[in-house]
């Protein structure tokens, strides 16, 4: 189980877990819930570069699409394949099986990024 | 009000009065003057030229005389349009039915079985025939058609070149149409002679075939194709459904995209429309379809259920990214042609094809013994001769004997044989070619049995594989079990036959069957888009009275009729503003401003339209922030090409700042695009082009009559001011090059056909006809009563969005259900299917607003189904709010569960909290009056996840 205070958050509603210069990447629940039933993820390749705040991808629910911002730059290491078969993981599980990307990035840009209390400001929720 | 008018209007006197009371207005009049702001009320016109209403044996008097002035002739023109038999089980139960053509786009999947059916079918008929993995639900036309193949080509193709290669062997029209589009959106067309080996540029996105050729050449383009995949492009090609019954597949030749156009399955000419086009892709390619998508999913009992696939490719989701500002179809001319199918099977459309090419080849028979010369021996149905002497000699003696030919030259003309073609069709063809000395009595008759079909096509190009082997393609071959199929198709559709559909935005009035009659004579169904002038004088007065009467209704002065949807016209209209700043200098003017507020298809437009959208901001109330546009304006001040704003707004508010809008927009030298959906809020009280109007889209679908169709075909005219009349649509193809006061358009095609879907343009003539002026003036004052009458009733159980002046709503009403999400955990959904065992069809859900209910119920409903709809709504809030008292389960109520089947009801145990009273008959009328549902509710995720969009397996539904 995540710990969800460990990780870092974007404004668009992205977290980061970083493990050495790896960073993986998802939506929260606040953005999957919603996104309503995830039908599609669309993900960059691995390889492909990525510049922060840089539409890289995106994620399509029945009614509605979410862009995947990248919030840091970076190459793609890895992206979910195992998404294209089952999408619902990512409003099933959107802080473990429902990860999107891992990036290769440089640890001090997510460093940067929002923690769980400035993210749960923004989105006035509570735990 | 007497005449038509108070057959139409479905609220009399005495009931407008009680409504009035109810809401506190001494009249009609005076309630429309209050909720449209006194600056835009129209001014009083000295002279119309409207003529007062006529009654209903009058308008179908002067209906005949209008047709009287057409000519029935026998086309063999071609060009992607062909004489067909309509078989008469499909004209009677499916053309003249209500229950088919006045349903609404499937949004409500769980009441729309029926056609979606006859969609999957559709689809189904277009994947087997093409050989491509996926087919949407239809296209508004061959060409545009084709220009959507070639935005698909450039989204799918991973090569970074704007050149598309295209057939010069390609459709006129076809090749017209690319080449306003492609300017617009910057991609550069390269036309080669692909036919004769042309070499491909080492760069392109895409290729485009016409299969067979327009000169009729059947031809191997697979080498083309291969070449075009090796230089990184997609191939897209438009090919003839019925000579792929005997040709080799698009998609066995490497084809990535397939289109063209279904209308010879039995679909009437029209005049140029409507007809169903289609659209096929490979597999990778789904997510770039354009348009509707029909895919199967399940429903909450686990049965096979169909529903609209994949919609967040549409407009109203995506905007300006969307694939396209396409946001209909051609459903019903969609249902003919797969019934056609249906009807006919692989072996009769086969059949039909044979035929068609032995026709083809006893004709070139005799006219290779006259010694004239073919452009080919390689052609299914299609020649193109060299004429002995000047081809108009050929055609004026093929026209003293009625038949229309083609003149591609001096030297040459075309014939095109159909289904309908009979050999003494082909003696009075051949005699036209004959020596000037022949006498038209040496030939009798020119048979064709013996002819061999294909005869100079390559045995490669042959098709071998079978199509249409899913059960459905044989099992209905009698006249019974079709007819029968149809009607079980229809009652398991919800439409205007039924009960009110108020949907918000879509206008559902009355179709009127003396407005319906004409479209199935002859005069008007029988002719060929490209007739010559002399032979269709009727339908071009009635096309110039249409152009004036919209034009003083609108305040505009000119209108084309060419545009054959809304998103159509809305897009004419902004390449006639585009160039207009062209031609004044001023190509830099490419910023467009859209309210955040407006319809996506607003956006996906200016982007198809070579513009860049800039968004400007709106209150909650969904005005435009007038604050806001000035920043914007200011910001983009010389590059800015035009605001689109929608009045009444989506909203449903007529907007007190519009003068003040469209008055900034002007001073920056801006033009401003006004969106017609609304109109009937406005007709006959404002008009707009005395808002600041310069252009606009009308939707005679909606304002003007003309049916739904169960999703398409619609019609959305652009009107225009004097200084942009002369960039509206033209056609090479056009039989006069002036249009109503004499003005000339040459803005380029829009539609594959000069006048759009001219078969249905007597609906909205025989409307405006049978009502006058006073009586659309009376229409429109009794839609807004309507809305506010229902606003008034509700009022106290569902907050009303969005009120303008005195409180008062326009055409609609937004009634706001997120309090009652908070109340009961009820949502705007449940509310939508639960109004299903009410007996109605749900009101416009989560749009402009999430979580609300828009509510139009125009002005064609009587007071009863207006207070049956209040009661059903109140009884629902009622419902809900006995969820929330904890009466019924949050998971197990009648609302959650919504809709119920009739099996529901006797399968296994009811184990509910409620009755089955309660489920199915909650209002005890509807032991008399019930419409049941075919399926539950639908799982839309499962039918996204899991995309199937062809006829299942038989034993699905086991």
């Amino acid at each position: 189980m995540t710990d969800l205070n460990t990780l870092k958050y974007t404004a668009e509603h992205e977290w980061v877990a970083l493990d050495g210069d790896v960073a993986t990447v998802g939506i929260t629940d606040y953005a999957a819930e919603k996104l309503g039933d995830v039908v599609f993820a669309e993900l960059p390749a691995a390889g492909t570069t990525v510049s922060a705040g840089q539409v890289c991808g995106e994620i399509e629910s029945t009614k509605s699409v979410g862009e995947l911002y990248a919030p840091v730059d970076g190459e793609v290491v890895e992206a979910n394949t195992a998404l294209d078969d089952d999408p619902s993981a990512i409003n099933a599980d959107p802080f473990g099986d429902g990860w999107l990307v891992k990036l290769r990035v440089d640890p001090g840009a997510v460093a940067g990024l929002l923690d769980r209390v400035a993210y749960l400001a923004l989105t006035g929720g509570a735990e | 009000m007497g005449g038509f008018a108070a057959r139409h209007i479905g609220t009399d006197h005495d009931a407008q009065r009680r409504m009035l009371d109810a809401i506190g207005y001494e009249s009609v009049d005076a309630l429309v003057q209050a909720a449209v702001p006194a600056s835009i009320h129209v001014r009083e016109r000295a002279t119309t030229d409207i003529p007062p209403a006529a009654t209903e044996a009058e308008a179908l008097a002067e209906l005949r005389t209008l047709a009287s002035q057409n000519r029935v002739a026998r086309p063999m023109i071609g060009l992607g349009y062909y004489d067909t038999f309509t078989p008469s089980v499909i004209a009677r139960n499916v053309l003249e039915n209500p229950s088919w053509y006045t349903a609404y786009t499937p949004y409500q999947p769980e009441i729309s079985q029926g056609r979606l059916e006859a969609l999957i079918n559709f689809q189904t008929m277009v994947t087997d025939l093409t050989g491509l993995a996926t087919a949407n639900a239809s296209m508004l036309d061959e060409s545009t058609a084709v220009v959507e193949g070639m935005l698909v080509a450039r989204r799918g193709s991973k090569a970074t070149s704007d050149v598309f290669v295209v057939d010069a062997d390609a459709l006129p029209q076809t090749k017209a149409l690319l080449r306003v589009r492609a300017a617009a959106v910057g991609v550069r067309l390269v036309e080669l002679d692909l036919a004769h080996g042309a070499t491909l540029p080492d760069e392109l996105f895409g290729v485009f075939v016409q299969y067979p050729g327009a000169s009729g050449r059947v031809w191997d383009p697979s080498g083309i194709i291969d070449a075009a995949h090796v230089a990184g492009g997609l191939a897209v090609m438009a090919a003839d459904l019925l000579a792929l019954t005997l040709l080799r597949s698009p998609g066995s030749l490497g084809a990535d995209v397939a289109v063209g156009t279904t209308q010879r399955f039995g679909v009437p000419l029209g005049f140029g429309g409507p007809h169903a086009g289609y659209m096929a892709v490979r597999q990778g390619l789904e997510r770039q379809l354009p348009g509707r998508l029909v895919g199967v999913s399940q429903d909450a009992a686990g049965h096979p259920a169909y529903r609209l696939a994949l919609q967040t490719r549409e407009q109203h989701i995506r905007r300006e990214k969307a694939t396209s500002n396409i946001c209909t179809a051609q459903v019903l001319l969609a249902v003919m042609a797969a019934m056609y199918a249906v009807y006919h099977g692989p072996d009769g459309l086969r059949a039909i094809a044979t035929d068609v090419a032995r026709k083809a080849e006893a004709l070139a028979e005799r006219l290779r013994s006259y010694g004239l010369s073919l452009a080919t021996d390689a052609f299914f149905d299609t020649i193109r001769v060299s004429t002995p002497g000047p081809a108009a000699r050929v055609i004026e003696r093929a026209r003293s004997k009625g038949y229309q030919l083609f003149w591609v030259d001096d030297a040459t003309v075309g014939v095109s044989v159909d289904e309908t073609t009979t050999a003494d069709d082909l003696a009075a063809v051949a005699w036209a070619f004959g020596l000037p000395d022949a006498d038209e009595h040496d030939v009798r008759d020119l048979p064709f049995a013996a002819a061999p079909p294909l005869a100079g096509v390559a045995q490669v190009l042959r098709r071998e594989d079978e199509y249409l082997t899913h059960p459905v393609f044989r099992t209905h071959r009698s006249e019974t079990a079709m007819m029968r199929y149809l009607k079980q198709l229809a009652d398991r559709d919800y439409a205007l036959d039924r009960g009110m559909i108020p949907l918000g935005s879509c206008t559902m009035k009355l179709n009127a069957a003396t407005e319906m009659a004409a479209v199935s004579w002859p005069e008007f169904s029988r002719v060929h888009p490209f007739a010559p002038e002399a032979d269709v004088r009727g339908y071009l007065a009635m096309i110039e009275q249409l152009e004036t009467w919209l034009a003083e209704l609108t305040g505009y002065d000119s209108v084309s009729l060419q545009p054959n949807a809304g998103s159509q016209g809305e897009l004419a209209g902004l390449l006639a503003i585009r160039g207009y700043h062209d031609a004044n200098g001023e190509a830099d003017r490419r910023v467009c401003l859209i309210p955040s507020s407006a319809h996506g298809t607003n956006a996906a437009s200016a982007v198809l339209a070579g513009l860049r959208v800039v968004v400007v901001a709106c209150d909650d109330a969904g005005n435009v922030d007038l604050d806001d546009l000035r920043m914007k304006i200011a910001a983009h001040a010389d590059e800015l090409a035009a605001l689109m704003i929608t009045y009444p707004s989506t909203h449903g508010v007529y907007e007190h700042d519009v003068l003040e809008i469209t008055q900034a927009v002007h001073d920056a030298g801006g033009q401003v695009y006004v969106d017609g959906a609304n109109l009937n809020a406005l007709l006959g009280f404002a008009r707009f082009g005395d808002l600041g109007g310069d252009v606009s889209h009308l939707n005679l679908h909606k304002t003007f009559a003309i049916p739904h169709g169960g999703g398409g075909p619609g019609v959305g005219p652009v009107a225009a001011k004097a200084h942009l009349a002369a960039y509206l649509p033209s056609h090479p193809f056009s039989q006069r090059r002036d249009h109503a006061g004499g003005v000339v358009f040459e803005g380029g095609a829009v539609s594959a056909a000069p006048h759009g879907s001219a078969g249905i343009l007597p609906i909205s003539w025989a409307y405006m006809r049978m009502m006058g002026t006073s009586g659309l003036r009376d229409a429109t004052g009794a839609a807004v009563l309507a809305a506010n009458y229902i606003a008034v009733r509700l009022r106290e159980h569902f907050p009303v969005l969005y009120t303008g002046e005195d409180g008062l709503v326009a055409h609609e009403c937004i009634l706001d259900l997120r309090p009652l999400r908070e109340e009961t955990g009820i949502t705007v959904d449940d509310v939508a299917k639960r109004l299903v065992d009410y007996g109605f069809h749900a009101p416009t859900m989560s749009f402009p607003v999430a979580g609300t209910l828009m509510v139009e119920p125009t002005e064609s409903e009587d007071l009863a189904e207006l207070e049956r709809f209040v009661e059903a709504m109140i009884a629902i809030k009622a419902e809900a709010l006995r969820v929330a008292a904890g009466e019924w389960p949050s998971d197990d109520n009648p609302l959650v569960n919504a809709p119920h089947t009739a099996e529901s009801l006797v399968v296994g145990e009811w184990e509910h909290p409620y009755s089955r009273q309660e489920a199915v008959y909650p209002v005890h009328t509807l032991v008399r009056t019930k419409y049941w549902p075919p399926v539950r509710r639908i799982d839309q995720a499962y039918g996204d996840r899991n995309l199937v969009c062809a006829c299942p397996p038989i034993e699905a539904f086991a």
